[in-house]
């Protein structure tokens, strides 16, 4: 499974990372792994996000206690109240195999995610 | 952050293979920034003339701008019949207008076969050849478009003319005579 925290639904189109894994979802189906974006943003807000870009994957709201699933991963800004762009590549026994943590303005793109589902064991 | 699949004989390339720098452009035909990078990329061309070759590849993002793997399609069209360029450049300059009357009135302008480009879309005939671009470019680390790559490194600054100009003349001061290696990729 890939946990894909990021700081906000409606960042700028062309360059937005979720709307990049939401094209390379096919990948990481060969992989058998799915994609879970995750925000501090509300279910409706998320909603919304999903529905005008499309998206074929999940949007989880970390919303209340907010940022407590960030908080664990260790992938919370507190100062700014919203998420780090962190990716966690986590294996089939819940173990976490690989993880990233993007600075928060650059898109971290999608080859290092794909590098560790290459990685994982057979 | 560099380019994993190099530079062989199945791109399109415009200059000199003996050209000391090569720039790399992952585009979308649909993306008004890469619309905004055209002009640009022509500009830069023009001024460094033969030191610098030129590579197009596809990184249509379908599910945001679904006209852009059906431009892709056609453009690869037009490169099986040899004119990859100059639709290309059509489809840049009118890409208000991306949609099938377009790419038949476009193609028959250059002198080929609309009946073939239906025909090649109806079979999907060049989807493969658009996705293995973007798969690659995915794999080299492109998060957006457009995304270039000077010499196989990729720019992660502007490409407003000035900071390509600027990142250009900087990759030809690193690497002093040195040509590109030009070998087939697999």
């Amino acid at each position: 499974m890939i946990l894909a925290f990021y700081p906000a639904d409606w960042s700028p189109v062309c360059g937005d990372q979720m709307a990049l894994y939401n094209e390379v979802l096919s990948e990481f189906h060969k992989f058998g792994a799915e994609l879970l974006g995750i925000s501090v943003d509300g279910v409706w807000c998320h909603e919304a996000f999903a529905k005008e870009r499309h998206f074929h994957f999940p949007l989880l709201a970390d919303f209340e206690p907010k940022g407590a699933v960030a908080k664990a991963y260790g992938a919370y800004r507190a100062d700014d109240g919203y998420c780090e762009r962190a990716l966690f590549v986590i294996d089939k026994n819940g173990v976490i195999a690989w993880s990233y943590c993007s600075p928060v303005a650059v898109n971290p793109g999608a080859d290092g995610i794909l590098e560790a589902l290459e990685n994982l064991p057979k | 952050m560099s380019l994993r699949v190099p530079v062989d004989e199945h791109d399109h390339i415009q200059g000199s293979p003996d050209a000391k720098c090569t720039l790399v452009e992952y585009g979308d035909y649909e993306c008004p920034h890469c619309g905004h990078a055209h002009p640009i990329v022509k500009r830069v061309q023009k001024h460094f003339g033969k030191k610098l070759r030129f590579v197009f590849r596809n990184f249509p993002l379908a599910e945001m701008h679904p006209n852009a793997e059906p431009a892709a399609e056609t453009a690869e069209f037009a490169g099986a019949h040899g004119k990859f360029w100059e639709m290309h450049d059509a489809l840049f300059e009118n890409q208000e207008d991306l949609g099938g009357a377009l790419y038949l009135r476009l193609t028959q302008q250059l002198g080929l076969s609309p009946q073939e480009l239906e025909e090649a879309m109806e079979h999907r005939e060049f989807l493969a050849r658009v996705k293995n671009d973007f798969t690659g470019g995915v794999r080299s680390g492109v998060n957006g478009t457009p995304t270039f790559f000077i010499n196989g490194k990729r720019h992660d600054a502007s490409f407003e003319y000035e900071d390509l100009i600027i990142a250009i003349e900087a990759a030809f001061a690193q690497e002093p005579g040195q040509s590109r290696k030009n070998k087939a990729a697999g």
